[in-house]
């Protein structure tokens, strides 16, 4: 039989077989996020949809997003882009009703800008693998891989959360972008009627020189990220101290306050200083609320870096930075939409600012720039909570150190994107 | 009946919305992506901006595009990045191709008289201000001469190395019998092994070469002004400057980059990148304030330095080739007095001597200066008004022409000046 009868035997048996020979429905249970309990953002890890192998331990699930974007600085365009960004696993178990495990295995390709990984396409990896063993809810140790509380985003990221394709600029770039390490910490919440109270506390490998010398030319904590060696070995032989605490009120919102330190750069060589001992903070201020009646969403973080620079180097990479968001989602539709039973659509607006380099030149006392803002209109339509199609219009100004916005990467940015996201 | 009348009208008429919404989705979205073209930012005017090309052939826009990623590329530790340097990039010190800035200020030593540097061995002829982490700061020596120097303007300059020497030498044989002072000479230097001679090149006697880059006009060619920015800014060794910087005061040998840390291939696409920038383009220059400007200007003298019309000669980028351009310069060293004598030279130029800095793009120095302007050549003017009254020595008398005009033809010619 020759291939070209092969093949739509192939394809008629796969369409047909899926329907006739599809697994008993009720062996997979999807348990939803759970949305009536009240929740913070340290639980996002698990508040997803998971789908239950029958009465096996085990529940998976997991999450993509593509997109097209058509965006031009200066006048200067790739044209248009059709990227797979994220494709990501999760497997959760429950090894006993107070011991868990989740793990998540994700393919990333979303580029920052970083000419150093322009070139290196999607990259698989485990983002997340750690066990939590509860001894009280107040005390529960989580240990493995895990993604260090800086801040809400670094948190609850996953892409069908959100009415927009990109993830905020300050969030994702200023911060380490889903910052996670390998270590272990502490982590307990407690419930007082309408209030909820969370804190995380964790020790972990930190980040490393590559900070202060990366292909971007400023304080770039996301470039720690290349080291293929920061699950094993930490570059300061120091742990990274990183904690949350989060307060909420079921009628006002959550606000949540992070603090990461680390000792980043290798000060010595088998045993032997070689350089003094620097030290990378970060202070992050996240608040998230919905308003009652208009069911308006207001999600926000705002972060300041601080970061001990050597004597003698060069103002490009700074000591101080500063960022943040705003995203305000308002529904304008939720209801019956083209079959869809709870369908909905939103008008959205994210405004972000980012300061790579807060102060004043030495040379001149006049003031560093570096920074931008972005203001970015969208709507996006669910047609189920956990689904996600997205039109984001951004429009961007940039200055470089000097001041200076004219020039092929400098200046206004435009453009649009369209994008799909939802967990499966 | 009449019930299931309306039952049919209320389906027909839900269906009819359902196809509505579809067609209607399906028409913003057909808009969407067939409109998206046009509704991005347009290109940077030419006046208000340096970048861009000359006319280049599709293969030399292959080369450009390759030394343009090149020349803003960061540096880093791994890519060979210092130990000991200025600024990692060329971006750093010519954002947008535009002239420098304060904070990457370089400092040149060891040079006081025009017999060469006596302080090579000490890392001379340039400090390199910033070092990686760990190693010691270096240090101008102990009875090292030294002058600080901000990056030059770099749009244009292909046309500046297109200008064959008849040209300058003709600027000079002009400057002899000039009634107020202006005397102004080409630098002539001994030229690096791997420099070939540019067309048409004059030599002097003694085998030395008219050399036109650099504050002093000490450098001859791109090639060698990008392996110096390279090697003296940078850190980064070539084929062409194999020797990393280093300091005598951490006492270790100099480090050798066993293999060129950028490569020859990459090196070539910059020096060419270089080459064939577009020479800034003059902005309202038909205002009758700028033409009043333009008449002042000629009036008191600074066109004798500041040569407003300059034809360059053969060039193997056509694009260059028997163009007539606008720098304001005449590619000589002046001698600009005592106030402006920093006791430090280069090649054959007099401690107090400097080449006529090309005027144009002066206008844009605000865009990379945060809005101001840092003028002369180590930025000590502020404003364009104080660097003409800073002109000593041959351009002295211009500079009191200008002091004794009325404010009407002070600020036209300010006018004049910010529109280049």
């Amino acid at each position: 039989m020759s291939m070209y009868k092969v093949l739509p035997c192939c394809l008629a048996l796969s369409v047909f077989g899926t329907a006739q020979a599809q697994l008993d429905s009720s062996l997979l249970r999807r348990r939803s996020a759970d949305t009536a309990k009240s929740t913070l953002t340290m639980d996002a890890a698990y508040n997803r949809p998971f789908l239950k192998l029958g009465k096996m331990p085990v529940s998976i699930g997991g999450y993509m997003e593509s997109n097209w974007q058509y965006v031009g600085t200066s006048g200067i365009t790739a044209g248009n882009q059709f990227q797979f960004r994220r494709f990501s696993l999760f497997v959760a178990s429950s090894i006993s009703s107070r011991v868990k495990f989740l793990a998540e295995i994700e393919y990333e390709n979303d580029p920052t800008g970083d000419p150093a990984d322009a070139h290196e396409g999607g990259q698989f990896e485990i983002e997340y693998a750690a066990v939590d063993v509860e001894l009280h809810p107040l005390l529960n140790i989580r240990g493995g891989m895990i993604v260090n509380p800086i801040g809400a985003f670094n948190q609850n990221h996953d892409g069908p959360k959100w009415e927009f394709t990109d993830r905020p600029i300050a969030m994702t770039q200023m911060l380490p972008e889903t910052w996670s390490n390998t270590g272990f910490g502490l982590y307990g919440k407690q419930f007082t009627g309408d209030w909820m109270f969370g804190y995380e506390f964790y020790v972990t490998g930190g980040l490393n020189d590559s900070i202060i010398d990366n292909s971007m030319g400023k304080t770039w904590l996301p470039a720690a990220n290349a080291n293929p060696s920061r699950f094993s070995a930490s570059a300061s032989g120091a742990p990274m101290y990183s904690g949350k605490i989060s307060l909420r009120n079921s009628k006002i919102g959550e606000l949540g306050l992070s603090y990461a330190s680390d000792i980043y750069n290798t000060w010595q060589v088998e045993g032997t200083q070689i350089d003094d001992k620097r030290t990378a903070r970060i202070l992050d201020v996240d608040f998230n609320t919905v308003l009652p009646k208009l069911h308006t969403s207001i999600v926000t973080e705002w972060a300041e870096v601080l970061v001990q620079i050597p004597p003698n180097y060069t103002q490009q990479y700074g000591n101080k930075q500063f960022g943040g968001f705003i995203d305000i989602v308002q529904p304008i539709f939720k209801g019956h939409f083209l079959g869809w039973e709870h369908a909905t659509l939103n008008l959205a607006v994210r405004g972000e600012y980012v300061d790579w380099n807060v102060g004043n030149f030495t040379s001149t006392g006049t003031r560093m720039y570096n920074d931008l803002w972005s203001v970015m209109p969208a709507i996006s339509f669910r047609p189920t909570p956990q689904t996600v199609l997205r039109f984001n219009y951004r429009h961007q100004f940039q200055r470089d150190i000097t001041g200076n916005a004219v020039g092929a990467a400098l200046g206004l940015t435009e453009g649009y994107s369209l994008g799909l996201s939802t967990y499966f | 009946m009449v019930a299931a009348t309306f039952a049919e009208i209320s389906i027909n008429n839900s269906m009819n919305r359902k196809r509505l919404s579809v067609i209607g989705i399906i028409i913003a979205a057909i808009a969407t992506f067939s409109n998206c073209t046009k509704m991005i930012p347009d290109m940077i005017n030419p006046a208000n901006g340096l970048c861009g090309a000359v006319n280049l052939s599709r293969a030399q826009s292959v080369l450009f595009a390759k030394g343009n990623d090149r020349f803003f590329a960061i540096r880093t530790a791994a890519t060979g990045l210092g130990p000991y340097f200025v600024s990692t990039g060329c971006g750093e010190c010519h954002s947008s191709d535009n002239r420098g800035h304060l904070f990457t200020i370089l400092t040149r030593f060891g040079q006081p008289d025009t017999n060469g540097n006596r302080f090579m061995a000490m890392g001379g002829p340039q400090l390199q201000n910033a070092n990686l982490p760990g190693l010691m700061p270096q240090r101008i020596p102990p009875g090292a001469t030294s002058t600080r120097l901000i990056a030059p303007i770099t749009a244009g300059v292909g046309f500046l190395e297109a200008v064959p020497d008849s040209e300058i030498l003709a600027f000079a044989a002009a400057n002899a019998t000039d009634p107020n002072g202006v005397r102004g000479h080409p630098n002539y230097n001994t030229i690096p092994a791997y420099a070939t001679p540019l067309a048409g090149a004059i030599p002097r006697s003694d085998g030395k070469y008219i050399c036109r880059f650099g504050r002093k006009a000490s450098t001859y060619n791109l090639a060698q002004q990008c392996a110096n920015a390279y090697n003296h800014d940078m850190g980064i060794t070539s084929t062409l400057a194999p020797n990393n910087p280093y300091n005598y005061l951490d006492q270790t040998a100099p480090a050798i980059a066993p293999t060129p840390e950028v490569s020859e291939d990459d090196f070539n696409a910059v020096v060419f990148y270089v080459q064939c920038l577009q020479t800034p383009v003059q902005r309202n220059a038909v205002n009758a304030t700028v033409t009043q400007g333009n008449q002042v200007f000629l009036n008191i003298g600074c066109e004798t330095c500041h040569k407003q019309t300059v034809t360059t000669g053969y060039s193997s980028i056509a694009a260059l080739a028997y163009q007539t351009i606008n720098p304001f310069t005449d590619l000589l060293v002046h001698d600009m007095g005592a106030a402006d004598d920093d006791h430090y030279t280069e090649g054959t130029a007099l401690t107090s001597e400097w080449r006529t800095t090309p005027l144009w793009g002066l206008g844009l120095a605000p865009q990379v200066q945060g809005g101001k302007v840092y003028l002369m050549h180590d930025g000590r003017a502020h404003s364009i008004k104080e660097a003409i009254q800073m002109h000593g020595g041959e351009a002295a008398v211009s500079a009191s022409k200008f002091n004794a005009l009325t404010p009407v033809d002070q600020n036209a010619l300010i006018s004049f000046l910010q529109s280049l």
